[in-house]
This record gives C-alpha cells, structure tokens and sequence, in this order.
C-alpha cells in the first residue's frame, strides 16, 4: 500500500506546526522522519493517524483521497500507530490489550473471545519472535517488551503502514538494536514503517528514505548514505559538532568515596546495589553505563540519600555523608540531575524563576528576613535563562510548558548555580535533542574543568563515549568492572551482560 | 570476545521472578490477632457452665429445625480454635507463596461470630440467638449498600468518582414514594427511584466530563442539593397533601419450594422484587464488566483514557453512560427506603447509606461480587447491632456500629489486601 501526504497543514492557534507538508511512503520500506523535539513530527502522525483535524492537505491511499474522523477510521484503512508513551492499559493482560477496540464475541452472550484474541497473539509474536506471552499483564512487562505488544496490536489490526513515533526513546540499547531488526523483518514482510525519530544512528541503521522537518516544514529528503554530521545539520539548521571537544582530565584528590554500599528493597529483598565501591576524582568524570534496571538509578538516589544504604557508606571529600538528610547533603556541594525531569526536576506548575531557586530559596540573597526577595529572584532568573539558552516566552512561565530540552536547562542551571563538589546526572540528555544534548554536554565538562566531580549515568553509550574520563559498567547491582573510555563498543556491550573485562575483550 | 557470548535474540519480558513472587504475612497475622482476642474474650471470658440456645426454625420452613442449645465456654472456645488454626493454615499458605481460597476468610467469619453470639448469649436462658431472622435482617440492610456500592464501581471503573450516592439513593427513595403514592401501587416506585437518580448521574457526568469540575466537589454539592429538595418538599408539599406521601409496602414474593429450604430460604428466596432484581443486576454486571466488550472498554477508559481513544472508543461517552446508568442503580436502591420497606418517606433518610456504600465499594475493590460481598458484611453488623440490642447484650452497640468502618480502613491501608482504584479515576479526560 503507498501512503501520501500532500500538502498537510496544521495550526494551533497561532503556531503553524505543520506547514503543507508532503510526504510519500511506499510498502515494504522504511521512511525516516527526521527533526528536533517540537519539530512538528508527532502533529504531522497525529493528523495521518485521525487524532487531530487537518486544516489543509491531503491523505492518499493507493493515490484515493481519504479522510479520517477518528483513529478508529485509521485503523479501519491499515494504518497502526506506535505511539511514544505506550497506549497500554497497565492493568490488561496482553491479549485484552491487544482485543480493545475490535474485540471478537462468542456465543449468545455475546462475551468476550479471549481465546482468539490469545490465538492472535500468539500467532503474531512467532512470526517475528516476539516471545510475548498472551496472558502476561502488562505492567509486569519490560519497556521493550510493551512496546512489543503496541506492535502486536498494531499488526493484529492488519497494519498495512506502522508508524513508530520515537521508538527507541525508552529502550535500553540492547532492545534498540531488537527493535531496529523486528523493524527490518517488517519491512521485508511488506510493510510500510513510517519511523519517526531524531536518533541519526537509527535512521542510517534502518532506513531506505529520510525526510527531515524543521519547524514544521520540510527542509530536505537525504539518503541513508549522507553522514550523521550532515543529517544532523540539516535537521538543527545549522552546523552541530557531534562530539563535543574535551581536554584530558587532570584528576586531583579522591572528592567522592563508595565503600561497600548497598540499597535493598525491604518489600521485597530485592538487592538493587551489591556492595559497590568506587571513587571518582576531582576534576574527572565517571560515567555509569548498564542497560537500565542494573542497580544504575539506586546508585545516583543512594549517593544523595533519596533511598536509604543497607550497608556501606559514601564520603564527599573525606567526610561520611551517609545517613545525612538530603538537603545536608545538597549544602556539602551536591548537584543532582535527576533521571525523570519532568517528575523528579522541576515542579511543572512553578514558574521557572521559582523553579530555579527551589533549594537556595531560604537562603541569602534570595531570602531578605524570612521572606522570598522577589526581585533579586528574577534577576537571577534572567540571567540563567540567558546563560543556559533557555527558549522561552518569560522566565515567568510555568516549567510544565518548556520543551523536555529546556526543562533539563533549568535544571543544570538549578544545580550548577551552587559552587559544587560533585555533580551527579541521570540520563542527562534523554530525549533531548542535537543541538540541547552539546549543550548539555559542554556544561558539564564544563564543571568538571572547575575542579569538581562528576558522576554520569546514562543508558546511552554515544553519551558514556562522549564524556567520560572512566568508565563504570553495572549489572545486577554490581560494577562489573571500571575501564578507560578507549574500550571499544562491543567489549562495551558485552560487559553490560556481566562479563568482565579480560573475558569480554 | 574468547569466553563469553551475549544472544540479543531473546528479550526478556518479564520481570525476574522473584519480584513477583513476594511473602504476604500482613493477612495471616491480622487473622491471628482477631483470632487470639476472640478466644481470650469469648472463649476465655465466657463464664463456666452456661448454655447458649440458638433457634433457625420460621413456621414456613419444609423441615422444622429444633433449637439447638450448646455450652457456652466450650462452644466458644471451639469455633476460636477453628479460627486460629485457619490463621495458621493462612501462614502456612503464605510462606509458600500462595493465597487462601475465597472459603478461608467466610469460614473463619463464621466461627468468630458464632464465637461471639455464644459469648453473647451465654446464660441468657429466657432469649435464643435468631440466626435466620439475624441473616433476614442482614440481607435487607444491606440491600441499599449493594445498590450503592454497585453504582459507585459502575461510575469509578470508567473513571467518575460518584460521591454523589448519597443523593442519588435520597432521590430514588423520594421518587419512588412520591409516584408509587400518587399512582397507588408500590410496583411503581421501583420505575421512578432509578429515573431520580439518574438524573442526579447525568448532572454529575455533565460538569465532570463537560466542565471538568472536580468530581468530588460536585458529588457533595449534589448530596446537599438532595436534602435540600427533598427536605422542602417533603415539608411543603407532601405534608400538605399526605396523599402523596403514603407508606405502600412490596410485599414478599416466596419463590415456591426454595423458600422452604431451611435457614437459606426465608434468608434469600423470601425477599420482595427489589430483592431479587439485586441479585440479578449483580450476577448481570459482575459477567459484564469482567467478561464483555463493553466491560473491557468500560475498564479502559477508567485506567487508561488516551489508550482507549487512539483504539477508536469514546471515552466521556461511555464516561457519562456509565455515570447515568450508575445513578439510576442507586436510584433503585433508594426505593428500599420507602417503597421496600413500606414506609413513607422521611426527612433524610438515607442517613449517610451513600457514604457507606462507598466504603463497600472500595472493600469490595471495585467489582460487584466484592461490592456484594462487603456490603453484606456491613448489613451483618448492623443486623448484629440490633439482635444484640434485643437480647441486651453487655458490648455497647455503638461499638458494633463501628466494626465494619474500621474494616474498611484497615482495606483501603492494605491489610487485607491489594487494594488499587482506576487509575484514571477523578481526571477529567482532555484532547
């Protein structure tokens, strides 16, 4: 089946995200949509996939005019959709997920046929080896495996074109690879994938047409033979250095101490960390790297105290600060970047000059007798969004309404504004785009040429590569070994499966 | 790469076992508790050398019962022991990872409550505990709650909290006394209670789905909009022309032979239509809600709203369907009131029935076996309360009274169990 775009437009309100665009998809390839976060990638999918109305344009099908009133009308016509955050309802076992929406009755009751709907699963995943059980509950199943089902589901409903928007977002490297040959088996099976994406390793990995958006228009088709420097220059409109230049580390004396630390989870004895010892410099960073769930997140809470060491402790320039409270912690000259900004980083309906005095508040020059100094707040809001290249209307408006990049400014600015010893970072540029995760970066390094100390951890190895001056590598709540960043990728990937170093090289 | 070799092919899907598997300890030691206090104060603190009479004969019955008179401290420290060995059995369960059978927790209910109604009824030669006429009586009071907490799991499993029972049952009860008068026959009513009540429904579906106005909010401005309707009119109106506030009664349908059956027919086969429509709508929409389309769409959209739109179901469609359809259950509840009970309707007499259902509701984790199932409990107290008050009983009654509420905090903290509302429940649903 071909699927045509001609001329789509949408608007909200003022803001034109999508800017008569035209796109051509044909079965059995693979078209990449490349473009920055707020390019207008998921408006342009939201409008094929009937979730919004256009305000100008065209679908075709097989060169026939359709129009879909509802994502129902989509599916009806052979379109699935794979959205970012799963549509899974967490509570369903996986062949409910699969039947909602066209389920299949029986008998005069008229009851749910959950036998074909598991047949139907069961069929789908052994075509492409999925090994999805029908009868999991989906809360039960890994971020990959979910996103496995959203196939299913999709495929279930014969799929004739698949749009994956930003697939790999969430999935550890090992599941990205998966997911980039189920993609392949797709293709060859004659589907139409439409992926959309701002990851240039994947599109050169796996796509046959590259189409790349930038503020709503389409600014260029490419080749998957065109390089990453290329690709990404023309997705960010302007020239962007994929590796960010760093000096060799001058470490100086131990700043952070791990000794025998453990976090276990007392509900359910689980060890999340085993007894890990480590010790970053000043003046070094130190990047974690691990397929997420390896005990990487409870490592960065613990060395804060968010969870509480079983056993073990942690020492900021030779003093013990296990057992401290968090805000002792912090004033010892802690940054923390937490793993889910959105979440744990910033308070979504606090504006960003709030936001980014939300642990220096009662503190001189910001308190004046017991109470916020306003003005002094502002000015400093100011200035930090002109340092960071915050991209806002104000420094008065409320974080929840910055892009996911913008609100990781805030954050670093947040945390850098103290003087610090160590620095901890969680995922700092997840689904971050090109031209924020240099920035990013560079702010960090920047840091580290301070004098300071920085733990990284980061589920993307492109990253780990990037900054780290040594390499830690978890799994199972160990670390399994701590290497210079000149270990190729594959060693790399290997010891995140718990080999060592000696074996895995 | 010499030693080691890393297959990417299979994914892991689900989490490591162990997490899954996880020793429960809190229901067994509560179990234990009740059951070690039940055979110190019951066993233990019954005087040597009582007797206890229990009598289940009713005059209709197929066979006559005779009344059946035990000892009251070996009695009662029998049914204790059964109960602390079934906490034992409980531990041994759990320490091998497993749950007990629906027949554990029904069982030891009954052998503590028999330990207590012997504990009660211990040396009380002149009075017998009335054990049918104790589950009568329980049934029919529950029969309010099961409608209320039937029509709250309706509204939350598609994602609206329906504080607004209270109103709901409040309007049926009026309604159905103020029809069934002005028509003269009591059959009536029970057409008219679920209209009121859904009317209060869609009021409640339209400023939750349409005006995105907190939902709890809403519900408890409607409770006070009820009294206060009901309450002028029953002061104006209906006491000018009692006509039309008159105190018509269904009468007890006995289905043939089944209500001949001893204990268990006068209990459940002896009821009026209100009744018997209960079972129905809770065999009806427990298959429905677990086992149909519309069920599975109905949970969807109460866990999860967006997955269900982009799958083509409309989500405060089915959001205000099931908030009507749910007001018009617990307008039918509110007919037991006044029409099922054959009383004329009185200044708020619901008494607060609504926020108790939706305790029940919550005990019950939101399916209608479960609503059945806590509200019959709490219908027990009550009953209990009453028996107690007649055989005059040393427990202060307003301690019965409160057993059932402090159940229902130790559920919704988790002791007996998992206990997780929809997750959507109470947002409204915005494009």
């Amino acid at each position: 089946m071909k699927l045509e775009l001609r001329g789509i437009t949408k608007r909200f309100g003022d803001f034109t995200a999508n800017d008569s665009i035209d796109l051509v998809v044909e079965s059995g390839t693979v078209h990449a949509l490349l473009g920055e976060n707020g390019a207008g990638k998921s408006t342009l999918m939201n409008v094929l996939f009937g979730l919004y109305d256009a305000d100008g344009g065209q679908i075709l099908l097989d060169d026939e005019p359709v129009v879909f009133v509802g994502p129902g009308d989509a599916m009806a016509a052979g379109i699935g959709m794979v959205h970012q955050h799963f549509m899974l309802v967490p509570v369903f076992t996986v062949a409910e997920s699969v039947m909602l929406g066209h389920e299949e009755v029986r008998g005069p009751a008229k009851l749910l046929d959950l036998d074909a709907a598991r047949a139907r699963v069961k069929e789908i995943s052994d075509r492409f080896g999925f090994h999805i059980d029908p009868d999991a509950t989906i809360e039960n199943l890994s971020v990959g495996a979910q996103q496995r089902v959203e196939i299913i589901k999709a495929l279930s409903q014969d799929a004739k074109v698949l749009i994956l928007d930003e697939p790999t977002a969430v999935l550890t490297p090992q599941e990205t690879d998966e997911l980039l040959e189920i993609i392949g088996q797709l293709r060859d099976a004659g589907t139409a994938v439409v992926l959309i994406t701002h990851k240039l390793r994947e599109v050169k990995a796996i796509a046959d047409h590259i189409t790349v958006i930038r503020r709503g228009k389409v600014v260029g088709t490419a080749e998957p033979t065109a390089s990453q420097e290329e690709l990404a220059s023309l997705m960010v409109g302007r020239d962007v250095s994929m590796t960010v230049s760093k000096d060799a580390a001058q470490p100086g004396d131990p700043m952070l101490e791990v000794e025998n630390l453990s976090v276990v989870d007392e509900a359910t004895s689980i060890k999340h960390l085993d007894s890990v010892s480590f010790e970053v410099r000043r003046g070094e960073i130190l990047a974690v790297a691990g397929v997420q769930g390896n005990g990487q997140t409870e490592l960065a809470e613990a060395i804060l105290g968010i969870v509480a060491a079983a056993e073990g402790n942690v020492k900021l320039d030779g003093e013990v600060i296990t057992g401290r409270s968090i805000r002792q912690a912090l004033d010892a000259g802690i940054g923390f970047v937490p793993e889910d900004r959105t979440e744990d980083g910033v308070v979504a309906d606090f504006t960003i000059t709030n936001n980014l005095i939300l642990d220096l508040y009662d503190k001189a020059p910001y308190s004046k007798a017991g109470a916020i100094d306003r003005r002094y707040a502002s000015q400093n809001a100011a200035e930090q969004v002109e340092r960071f290249d915050v991209r806002t209307t104000s420094s008065e408006a409320l974080a929840g309404s910055l892009s996911g990049g913008n609100q990781q400014k805030v954050v670093l600015a947040r945390e850098l504004a103290r003087d610090l010893k160590l620095l901890i970072a969680s995922q700092p540029t997840r689904g971050l785009d090109v031209g924020s995760i240099e920035f990013v970066h560079k702010r960090i390094i920047e840091e580290r040429d301070k004098g300071a100390a920085v733990l990284i951890v980061s589920s993307e190895l492109d990253e780990v590569y990037a900054l780290a001056d040594r390499i830690a590598v978890m799994y199972h709540g160990r670390i399994v070994d701590i290497v210079s960043p000149d270990t190729d990728r594959d060693t790399l990937g290997l010891m995140m499966a718990g080999a060592h170093e000696e074996e895995a090289a | 790469m010499t030693t080691t070799t890393v297959t990417p092919g299979a994914p892991s899907d689900a989490l490591p076992e162990e997490v899954l598997r996880t020793k429960s300890w809190k229901g067994p030691i509560g179990l234990a508790v009740v059951a070690v206090i039940s055979l110190l104060v019951f066993g233990i603190g019954t005087p040597s050398g009582t007797q206890t009479t229990f009598s289940v004969a009713t005059s209709s019955d197929f066979v006559h019962l005779p009344t059946a008179t035990v000892p009251s401290k070996l009695a009662a420290i029998l049914l204790s022991v059964v109960a602390l060995a079934l906490a034992g059995y409980a531990a041994y369960l759990a320490n091998r990872y497993r749950k007990p059978g629906i027949w554990l927790p029904i069982v030891y209910g009954m052998a503590v409550m028999g330990a207590l109604l012997t504990w009660a009824g211990a040396g009380r030669d002149s009075t017998n505990i009335q054990i049918t006429g104790l589950l009568t009586s329980a049934l029919f009071l529950a029969v309010p709650l099961i409608f209320g907490a039937l029509a709250g799991t309706l509204c939350e499993r598609s994602g609206i909290i329906n504080i607004a029972i209270e109103g709901q049952l409040l309007a049926g009860a009026f309604f159905a006394a103020l029809v069934a008068s002005m028509v003269g026959n009591a059959y009536v009513g029970l057409i008219a209670a679920p209209l009121a009540g859904a009317l209060v429904g869609a009021i409640l579906a339209i400023f939750a789905t349409k005006y995105w106005v907190n939902q709890i909010v809403v519900g408890v401005v409607l409770n006070m909009l009820v009294v206060g309707l009901t309450s002028f009119f029953f002061s104006t109106v209906m006491s000018d022309n009692p006509e039309l506030n008159q105190s018509l009664g269904l009468e007890a349908l006995p289905i043939p032979v089944l209500s001949t059956i001893p204990v268990i027919g006068p209990v459940l086969f002896d009821q009026n239509l209100l009744v018997y429509t209960m079972y129905v709508v809770v065999i009806v929409f427990q298959i429905m809600l677990f086992k149909s389309r519309w069920g599975l769409r109905v949970r969807a959209v109460g866990e999860h709203p967006k997955a269900a739109d982009t799958v083509g179901i409309k989500v405060n469609r089915t959001r205000v369907r099931n908030t009507i359809l749910g007001g018009a259950i617990a307008g039918l509840g509110g007919a037991f009131f006044t029409v099922a009970s054959g009383l004329a309707f009185g200044k708020e007499m619901t008494a607060g029935k609504g926020y108790i259902a939706l305790a029940a509701m919550i005990l019950g984790r939101w399916s209608p076996r479960g609503a059945l199932a806590a509200a019959l409990l709490f219908g027990f107290a009550d009953a209990l309360r009453v028996q107690l008050g007649i055989i005059g009983s040393d427990i202060p009654s307003q301690f019965l009274a409160m057993f059932p509420y402090l159940a229902t905090i130790f559920a919704v903290a988790g002791l007996v169990g998992h206990s997780r509302p929809p997750a959507a429940e109470g947002t409204p649903y915005k494009k």
